[in-house]
């Protein structure tokens, strides 16, 4: 096994009394598109910042490439970044920014130009070289602060919320972009990010951090369809969030009862005692809908609801319920086969879900206090 | 409804109402004794009360090697004197944008105007206690054995650049703060995540950033510099041979009006050109630096 291009072992910094990073251990494969994803003051950003050495780690190690990283500064480091305002330098050319990190290691002026050409050939800005930096649009400098990085060949991208700047439109046609490059270089990226379908979409693995902490790491459909925390189970994709007390445990399965006496059955994830407080999530896609109880699976407990609302999304249309006892708000995805292009707010529908595909929580202490 | 003929007679107006202390005061005060001193300065005077137009003062300054040496001289030194500024003032200026925070920040910059609070005879007066053979420091230079007798510190060169580089500090860290507090510090980063080092980043990133700023405290600190009287007067006593101290005894002592007058215009050509010389060396607008000023 080859050594892998990025290893934390358990990384501390502290801010005063507040813990940014918790003893953060993980690793990342050479060539592998990794992502950091986590609500804002997670912590992930000082995370990327001790990786690229602006600030020093309080406790444990970070190597790089094998080589460990203590009292090597940001310059000396095989790691370069992609800013989130991209901080490209506007004094000078595109072909300078890009040239930059090269004249600084001493390479000689003529092949300097031709690898800063080569590279912007690459990300498909050939001949901009002589443009000011003001001259390009949104996705144009996003190529330029990625080439001006890429070019030095180094052995780890790192990317702190690139895309956060951009308007949606160019957001999802870097995303797909940013994909093309990395596979196109096979350098290993390490992405940040608090947009949970960037990280889905562009990587290999990701780590859901929350508090300075990985709450779960691993491949996105891992996150999606397996999620190890109800923080995760919330943050990683829309879910319905359903929570309530244990009532019985049955070959794995939980019957949950809500406070106003709703009751549904899902998937235990962990040890889970009748009597607990526990919190189930059901995804919008996972759960069926039907103007009669006929129409749904057979052999999966059904509930009525009444329409709230429509959120018509084109592909990603889903319908707002309440279940008809108890009120409770329940979101499930519409079919793509238009079959409920006629449905009306205020129209009472069935609906059920496999209770194998939703999961099922100890509720953290607090939370139900 | 207001008729809009009359709101735009009367906004021209007020506006001419706000403007006519400032046109007052640049029309009477600047423009009419500059047009007097121009036409004095082109004039010779044959016998009493009968002038002629002609160039001979502009001749006299030319043709005797004393005006020539200390217009030459003072130009020297103020250049000397603004260069020392800005060597000074620059890691003044980035404690207060980059590194101090908050108070910290506001704290150092009251602590470059403290000086400002005494009137400027005040502050010179102080260095020449100092300074001053009978003074403090030459009795400490004593004292810790390192001149056998007092050394007289006042009436070099030296003196007169320490009392003017003194006084034109805050001039030089005011547009310098500024225009480095706009610097964003993710390009810093940037830079150094691109294996730049301390000297790269300054001369590449830092500096031509701060230019308009650094090209603004230049130009203030050289013009205030040049046309400086009582620092040099003072300091440098009979020695300094100052530029602005032949003005004034052409004016005051030798009551040759003409003679001044010609010396004043040099000296305005001169600070003129410098700065015409700064802005095109730096590659700079007047108007964006003044907006830093």
């Amino acid at each position: 096994m080859t050594t892998p291009d990025l290893e934390a072992c358990a990384v501390v910094k502290r801010f005063g009394a507040h813990t940014a990073v918790d003893a953060l251990s993980f690793s990342v494969a050479r060539g592998s598109f990794f992502s950091i994803l986590g609500p804002s003051g997670c912590g992930k950003t000082t995370l990327l910042r001790m990786i690229a050495g602006f600030i020093a780690p309080d406790d444990g190690d970070i190597r790089i490439g094998g080589r460990s990283m203590h009292g090597v500064a940001p310059n000396r480091r095989p790691v370069n970044m992609v800013f989130q305002q991209l901080a490209l330098f506007p004094m000078m050319s595109v072909g300078e920014n890009v040239a930059f990190g090269l004249a600084r290691r001493g390479v000689a002026r003529a092949e300097r130009l031709k690898k800063s050409e080569v590279m912007l050939e690459r990300v498909g800005l050939g001949g901009a070289g002589h443009k000011r930096v003001d001259e390009l649009s949104g996705g144009q400098r996003q190529r330029v602060a990625i080439a001006r990085s890429l070019v030095l060949e180094p052995t780890l991208l790192l990317l702190d919320e690139p895309l956060g700047a951009l308007d949606l439109k160019l957001r999802e046609h870097m995303k797909i972009e940013l994909k093309q490059l990395q596979a196109a270089f096979g350098t290993t990226f390490v992405y940040i990010t608090h947009d949970q379908s960037e990280a889905l979409v562009l990587s290999d693995h990701v780590g859901v951090m929350s508090q300075g902490r990985f709450e779960q790491l691993g491949t996105p459909q891992e996150l999606y369809y397996a999620p190890a925390t109800p923080f995760v189970a919330a943050f990683v994709g829309a879910n319905n969030r359903i929570a309530g007390r244990a009532v019985g445990v049955a070959r794995g399965i939980v019957e949950l009862e809500t406070k106003t006496g709703w009751t549904i059955h899902a998937r235990a994830n962990g040890p889970i005692q009748p009597g607990e407080s526990v919190e189930a999530f059901v995804r919008p896609e996972a759960a069926s809908l039907g103007r009669d109880a006929a129409e749904l699976p057979a052999g999966q407990p059904a509930y009525a609801g009444e329409v709230e609302s429509l959120l018509f999304d084109g592909a990603n249309s889903a319908v707002l319920l309440r279940e008809s006892r108890t009120r409770l708000e329940f979101r499930i995805a519409l079919p793509q086969t238009g079959r409920f292009a006629d449905l009306r707010v205020g129209e009472v529908v069935q609906f059920s879900f496999d209770p194998e595909r939703a999961v099922c929580f100890a509720a953290p202490a607090a939370a139900h206090a | 409804m207001l008729d809009s003929g009359t709101s735009g007679w009367r906004n021209r107006l007020m506006l001419g109402l706000l403007l006519a202390p400032a046109l007052v005061w640049l029309f009477a005060l600047i423009v009419l004794p500059h047009l007097d001193l121009a036409l004095l300065s082109f004039r010779e005077r044959i016998a009493p009360r009968e002038y002629r137009l002609s160039l001979a003062q502009y001749r006299i300054f030319f043709s005797e090697p004393l005006y020539w040496h200390i217009f030459v001289r003072t130009a020297a030194l103020s250049a000397l004197a603004t260069l020392l500024t800005l060597l000074i003032a620059f890691p003044v200026a980035w404690t207060i944008a980059k590194l101090a925070r908050g108070r910290a920040s506001s704290l150092l910059f009251v602590v470059c105007l403290i000086p400002f609070w005494v009137s400027e005879t005040v502050r010179t007066l102080g260095w020449m206690i100092l300074l001053r053979e009978s003074g403090v420091l030459p009795g400490l230079l004593v004292k810790l054995g390192i001149t056998d007798v007092p050394v007289e510190l006042l009436y070099r060169d030296g003196t007169i650049l320490v009392g003017l580089v003194y006084t034109s500090l805050l001039f030089m860290v005011v547009p310098l703060v500024s225009s480095l507090e706009s610097l964003d510090n993710a390009l810093i980063e940037a830079a150094y995540n691109l294996g730049g080092n301390g000297w790269s980043v300054l001369r590449q990133i830092v500096i031509p950033h701060a230019a308009p700023g650094i090209t603004a405290g230049c130009i203030v600190v050289f013009m205030l510099t040049l046309g400086n009287y009582l620092t040099p007067n003072l300091l440098g006593g009979k020695n300094s041979q100052w530029f602005t101290e032949q003005i004034y005894a052409q004016f005051i002592i030798r009551f040759n009006w003409e003679q001044g007058a010609a010396f004043g215009f040099l000296l305005l050509l001169l600070s003129t050109t410098m700065v015409w010389l700064g802005l095109k060396l730096s590659g700079q607008r007047f108007g964006e630096v003044m907006r830093r000023a």
